[in-house]
């Protein structure tokens, strides 16, 4: 996984509510392998018209917001399937970051274990920095998760809350696994308590 | 101390501590389908082992096509997919109920028919429906890809402890009401992200009243009210319907595993988190109206009307739901035109879905193109034993092989742009059955009462 500290990029918002994973990637696409590259089928279908051609309306298609490599969402953003392509998408098309009120739990789990920044904020924090993008499109946030900061839009610096273990995953781009496999003696325990103690198990 | 049933369960399985709040998990069971090929191919790749194969079961369920008769599998990718599945759990020694296996069926209908599924186990599966099984009183979520990898590896998994919410549905189900239109009814009350962060348990007399297959409803869509986990205590249903499936313990072993379950319900005054209280009786049979699982009102609604919604964003999500819809504000819910009716998905595809549906078609004719899919081969086979296949091909309805189908469309079974779909499945997203089809979704009762008037219907008006 490929380490994240810093990013400086554009930044686009979306401001609909309860925007699932079916929308950032529909399910006909899951069944391809992950090298073909999932980019250009990030939300697909409100990306693009049924002729194949680029709706001008959609934000990331807007010529300011073209090279956004950050979104700044709205409420339950990644509701629904827990299909982690979604989050490849959003790789594969260059956003490594997502701000905003609240996720899908699994959509969340799967940002951090491929290397996105998921970052939670208050309600009116990720609506004035949507405001603000929209004021000012092609504005330039600077995420940085070392000091839990997100700077460029009016104002100091915003805050952020995130978790110690995975803030140290991000950094690192550690493998899960294998500190997984360093507690392999308290796995072997908990086997052979469990052994004991639920028989039925197995 | 007194604790909830979730962090009696939650306790039990801590292997390991970590920084933030993170806990290494013990998985009791992990349940794969053709999804999981992917974790499948790169543990191969890195060279891994499955820690432990036999505390696995795989099924293929999403991708199998679902035409009476099967036939092969068209898409020469699909077909792949499929196939690895099957090469994988071959050459790992998982249990694999495939194309043609009598126990094949979609993961969250076999794990608990199989006796897969135990109270007081974690268990967890790569797809988000995996609350099903906290209907047993299983601590049961759905993971990502990664995490599939690293339970294969490791079974184990790194979780963050979320909170708990406890849903009490009080008094008596009316006439005409089941377990879906509860559920719907608790999803738009709390809204599609009321319960992200929480692990819900449901509770309180209707929800003590429920069949497994009911519970099974319930707690497979706390998913679309945001959470994760949703559970109910086991008690005698419980052990009533575990007891004798193929893998639930025997013997002995089966004494000894129910005194342990006895002890799993929360104790009398355990603190929750958070605290949601529904009157049933005021619950009547539902649908969808919008996008999101949590636009649900009762048949006898009308479709709401942005203009009369203060906040911006809520007023913008619906006018866009109503365009995608080709609803008008205002206009009766009953009575809307469908195109498709499909009965199947992990929600609502057991016998007494199928009971409850073919209750309504008796004797009645489809006015539309109506699918009925089951939920497993176990059930295609018992509900064909009892003659609801008759029933339903007698009124003019298709009786299909087990699989997802229409829910999400993966092998194929999409509604076209445009289409209505009354639906039993569990997402009206934008183009779940397929791009530009629109789903309502309700209750395996109300979709056959859609199917034989060809309209919206309240199945309490036919009698
Ligand atoms: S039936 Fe639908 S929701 Fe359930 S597992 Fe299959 S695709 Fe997912």
């Amino acid at each position: 996984m490929e380490p994240f500290a810093r990013l400086t990029a554009v930044a686009a918002p979306m401001d609909l509510p309860n925007i699932d994973t079916d929308r950032i990637i529909p399910a006909r696409f899951l069944r391809r392998p992950r090298e073909s590259g999932f980019g250009p089928l990030l939300f697909h279908d409100v990306r693009f018209g049924a002729d194949g051609g680029e709706r001008a309306d959609f934000v990331l298609n807007r010529p300011a917001y073209r090279e956004a490599r950050i979104l700044v969402t709205a409420e339950n953003f990644g509701c629904g399937s827990s299909r982690e392509m979604a989050v490849w998408a959003l790789l594969d098309h260059g956003i490594r970051v997502v701000i905003g009120p609240s996720f899908g739990d699994i959509f969340f789990e799967n940002c951090f274990k491929n290397g996105a920044l998921a970052i939670v904020v208050p309600g009116e924090t990720a609506s004035g920095l949507r405001d603000a993008l929209a004021a000012r499109p092609g504005t330039r946030l600077t995420v940085d998760l070392e000091a839990q900061t997100i700077a460029g839009a009016d104002g100091p610096p915003i805050r952020f809350e995130v978790d110690a273990f995975r803030k140290h995953g991000l950094l690192t781009g550690r493998d899960e696994l294998a500190l997984t496999l360093e507690q392999l003696p308290a796995i072997e325990a908990f086997e052979a308590r469990r052994r004991v103690e639920m028989p039925w198990l197995g | 101390m007194s604790r909830t049933m979730f962090e009696k369960i939650w306790s039990r399985h801590v292997v390991a501590k970590g920084p933030g709040g993170q806990a290494l998990l013990y998985v009791d069971r992990h349940l794969l389908h053709e999804g999981s090929t992917h974790a499948f191919g790169r543990l191969e790749k890195k060279g891994r082992a499955v820690r432990r194969p036999e505390a696995c079961v795989a099924t293929a369920d999403h991708y199998v096509p679902t035409a009476p008769g099967g036939g092969e599998i068209a898409d020469p990718e699909v077909r792949r997919m499929v196939a690895d599945l099957g090469r994988h759990t071959g050459r790992l020694g998982i249990t694999f109920f495939g194309r043609g296996e009598p126990r094949q069926g979609i993961v969250h209908v076999i794990g608990p028919e199989q006796g897969v599924t135990q109270p007081g186990i974690l268990l967890v599966c790569g797809d988000s429906h995996t609350a099903t099984h906290g209907a047993f009183g299983a601590l049961a979520f759905g993971v990502g890809s990664t995490e599939v990898e690293h339970v294969l590896a490791t079974q184990c998994l790194w979780q963050r402890k979320p909170r708990v919410m406890r849903i009490t549905v009080t008094g008596t189900r009316p006439f005409g009401v089941m377990a879906k239109d509860v559920i719907l009814s608790i999803v738009a009350r709390i809204g599609a992200g009321g319960g992200v962060g929480y692990a819900l348990e449901y509770a309180g007399p209707v929800i003590r009243a429920m069949s497994m297959d009911e519970r099974m409803t319930v707690c497979n869509m706390s998913i679309e009210a945001g959470a994760r986990a949703g559970m109910v205590a086991p008690d005698e249903t419980t052990f009533a319907y575990l007891e004798g499936r193929p893998f639930a313990p025997r013997g002995d072993l089966w004494g000894r595993a129910l005194a342990h379950w006895r002890t799993l319900p929360s104790d009398p005054d355990a603190i929750f988190d958070r605290e949601i209280a529904l009157d049933a009786a005021l619950i009547a049979p539902t649908v969808t109206w919008g996008t999101s699982p949590q636009d649900a009102l009762p048949i006898t609604g009308r479709v709401p009307d942005p203009a009369a919604v203060g906040d911006p964003a809520r007023r913008a999500s619906m006018e866009r739901a109503l365009a995608y819809m080709e609803l008008r504000a205002g206009a009766p819910l009953a009575g809307t035109p469908v195109s498709r009716v499909f009965i199947g998905s992990c929600t609502n595809s057991r016998l007494e879905d199928l009971r409850a549906a073919a209750g309504i078609a008796r004797g009645r004719r489809a006015a539309v193109p109506a699918w009925v899919v089951p939920g497993s081969g176990a059930v295609k086979r018992a509900a064909e034993a009892e003659g609801l296949d008759r029933i339903f091909t007698d009124a003019g309805f298709e009786w299909r092989e087990p699989g997802c189908s229409m829910c999400v469309g993966m092998n194929g079974d999409t509604a076209a742009a445009g289409e209505r779909v009354a639906s039993t499945s569990n997402r009206n997203f934008e183009g779940r059955q397929g791009r530009g089809a629109r789903t309502h979704l309700m209750s395996p009762s109300m979709a056959a009462a859609a199917a034989v008037t060809g309209r919206l219907t309240d199945v309490r008006t036919l009698g």
